[in-house]
């Protein structure tokens, strides 16, 4: 099993190379769509720019040569992390996506534990009082938060939790010049963490919910589930031990598929609660115009879900022994 | 004739299919005659602003004095269209991917593949912002980016449904009488494989809605038409003064949303009986 899924890992690395390719090759092409080169953009910002001005931009960016080349120098800088230059920011990209990333992850990974956790819990409650009135309450609430959109969901909490009742911050990441040290910087973070998470949860544990209630149904009328019952096992471990194991399994294939629409999702929710991560960063390249950001950002954001969809991938076969890697 | 009939009685016995085709009608019904009935440009500055709803203008005014109702409106309008035209270019696009892949298999089927397990890989709200962003904001645009990110699913799904139809032998059939290959496909064995894309299609104007509301609150929409999404980031910066604003237009898009949502699955029980839901 251990030497199996090594093969396994080594292969799947091997196969993002030509997805990986194919991004730069998507990135490079929309470059290249985009009205005005990077030589003209700048040349607009410096006010007064002769034609040979720009012509000498273009020599020096490389932007006469063949297209060719231009794309074996593009895919040689992605190569050594190089995204280009942020010429609004006066930054390599790079270093600008980096800073980001982590506060996206950080508030990408609690919405994901948040929404599979308790989707787990309410699809499980669902399908184990199926036909009662707290099976429709939660049939109903997460058919209504499936249709929200969740840049909108995310105004109303900060109405409700940061204007009406006070509790809790509207925006940010932690106080403005409160420093604090260690623990109480966390619990800051914390605080502001709420909001967006839950917000960007919500819609996640929705689906989630209807997508396990439906497999655990589908797991409880198996044989073995009969087994359990007939054995005297008691309800709460036949539904927990037995089924949830095996009804869990979509669960993580979606959570999987998932992660690309969750980072798109960030986008939104980050700029509503002015959370520093990637998707606010979007937004300010956005205003400024900056395309060289991005495009990086496509190309980082398409890396990251590809690295989750190996994650899952090998999660798999740890949740599922029946599944051999080889 | 009689599949129609016991389609519609299978739909007609889903009460929340029904309700949600009945709002759908109305919001549909709001969206072609509303701009015509409520003839008031919302764009224009009407009265003072930040007006609350029920008084002199039904849904009030917002930040710069513009009647709400008729951005309402005439949002739905916009949305409607935008989400119906790139559900409908998303279809056209991953029917004839689907349909090719999965009737010639092969090399053919791996390259098409690989195309559509790449859109598919990529973020694909950061890809329409992008898109949308390299080719300036119009509703062309937006409706062609929305259409560019939707497509790969259809395709999926319509290879594996024409995989399974088409080695039957009906299809050796129309081999046999000498049809064409192009036949086959797209006469033969597509109508057969509809019934889940239908359903698919149904959820994805649903889903279209959401994006292009996404699109317009970051500020990429046409600036020449309103809509929801629109609406929506204008209103937030009052969001503190007046919360109403942001509400209104947002409760307009989780109704239609769910209305949709709910025609989606009505059709799902309804068209594939066997894969009901328990």
């Amino acid at each position: 099993m251990k030497s199996a899924s090594l093969g396994f890992v080594v292969r799947r690395l091997a196969q993002m190379v030509p997805v990986l390719l194919a991004i730069a090759s998507l990135n490079f092409f929309l470059v290249h769509l985009a009205p005005g080169d990077a030589a003209e953009i700048i040349a607009g910002q410096s006010g007064h720019a002769t034609p040979e001005f720009i012509a000498g931009l273009r020599h020096d960016f490389g932007l006469d040569r063949p297209l060719l080349q231009q794309f074996f120098i593009y895919v040689g800088r992605l190569l050594r992390f190089d995204l280009g230059y942020s010429a609004v920011q006066q930054v390599p990209v790079i270093s600008l996506i980096l800073d980001r990333l982590p506060a996206t992850l950080l508030l990408m990974l609690t919405a994901i534990t948040l929404s599979i956790v308790l989707g787990v819990v309410l699809g499980v409650a669902s399908a184990r009082m199926r036909g009662t009135w707290v099976d429709h309450a939660i049939s109903v609430g997460a058919l209504a938060f499936y249709a929200v959109p969740a840049f909108w969901l995310g105004l109303m909490l900060i109405v409700l939790f940061s204007i009406v009742l006070g509790v809790l911050p509207s925006g940010g990441m932690s106080e403005i010049g409160k420093a604090g040290t260690g623990l109480e910087h966390a619990l800051d973070v914390l605080r502001h963490l709420i909001l967006p998470a839950i917000t960007m949860a919500l819609f996640y544990l929705a689906l989630y919910t209807r997508v396990m209630r439906t497999s655990m149904l589908e797991v409880l009328s198996l044989e073995y589930i009969i087994a359990a019952r007939a054995k005297g096992l008691p309800e709460s471990a036949i539904a927990w031990r037995h089924a949830v194991p095996n009804a869990i399994l979509p669960i993580v294939t979606l959570a999987g598929l998932q992660f690309g629409h969750l980072l798109g999702g960030s986008i939104l929710i980050e700029t509503v609660f002015g959370w520093p991560g990637l998707g606010r960063l979007v937004f300010d390249a956005l205003l400024q115009r900056d395309m060289s950001l991005l495009l990086g950002i496509l190309f980082v954001s398409s890396v990251v879900v590809v690295l989750a969809n190996l994650a899952v991938d090998l999660l798999y076969g740890f949740l599922d022994p029946r599944i051999v890697h080889k | 004739m009689t599949g129609l009939f016991s389609f519609l009685k299978r739909f007609a016995g889903n009460r929340a299919a029904l309700l949600g085709a009945a709002v759908l009608s109305v919001i549909l019904l709001a969206a072609i005659l509303g701009p015509m009935l409520y003839a008031v440009d919302p764009f224009d500055m009407v009265g003072r602003p930040f007006q609350l709803p029920f008084g002199k203008y039904p849904l009030g005014t917002d930040v710069a004095g513009r009647d709400l109702l008729a951005g309402i409106l005439r949002g739905a309008r916009v949305s409607l269209m935008i989400a119906t035209v790139a559900t409908a270019g998303a279809m056209f696009c991953g029917l004839l991917v689907g349909a090719v892949s999965g009737y010639y298999g092969g090399a053919v089927d791996n390259v098409l593949m690989a195309v559509t397990d790449f859109f598919l890989t990529i973020p694909s709200f950061v890809l329409a912002v992008v898109v949308v962003a390299i080719f300036q904001p119009t509703i062309t645009t937006v409706t062609a980016a929305i259409a560019v990110v939707s497509w790969p699913s259809v395709a999926r799904l319509v290879r594996s449904e024409v995989i399974a139809q088409r080695d039957r032998d009906y299809v050796q059939a129309c081999r046999a009488l000498g049809m064409s290959n192009a036949e086959i496909m797209f006469l033969q064995i597509l109508p057969n494989a509809l019934p889940p894309v239908v359903v698919v299609a149904s959820l994805m104007i649903a889903t279209a809605i959401l994006t292009e509301s996404g699109l317009s609150f970051l500020g990429l929409a046409d600036p020449n038409v309103v809509s929801w999404g629109y609406m929506i980031g204008v209103a937030r910066s009052a969001l503190r003064t007046a919360w109403w604003m942001t509400a209104i237009p947002g409760v307009a898009i989780l109704i239609t949303v769910l209305a949709i949502n709910l025609v989606g699955e009505g059709l799902n029980d309804a068209l594939n009986p066997r894969m009901r839901k328990r």
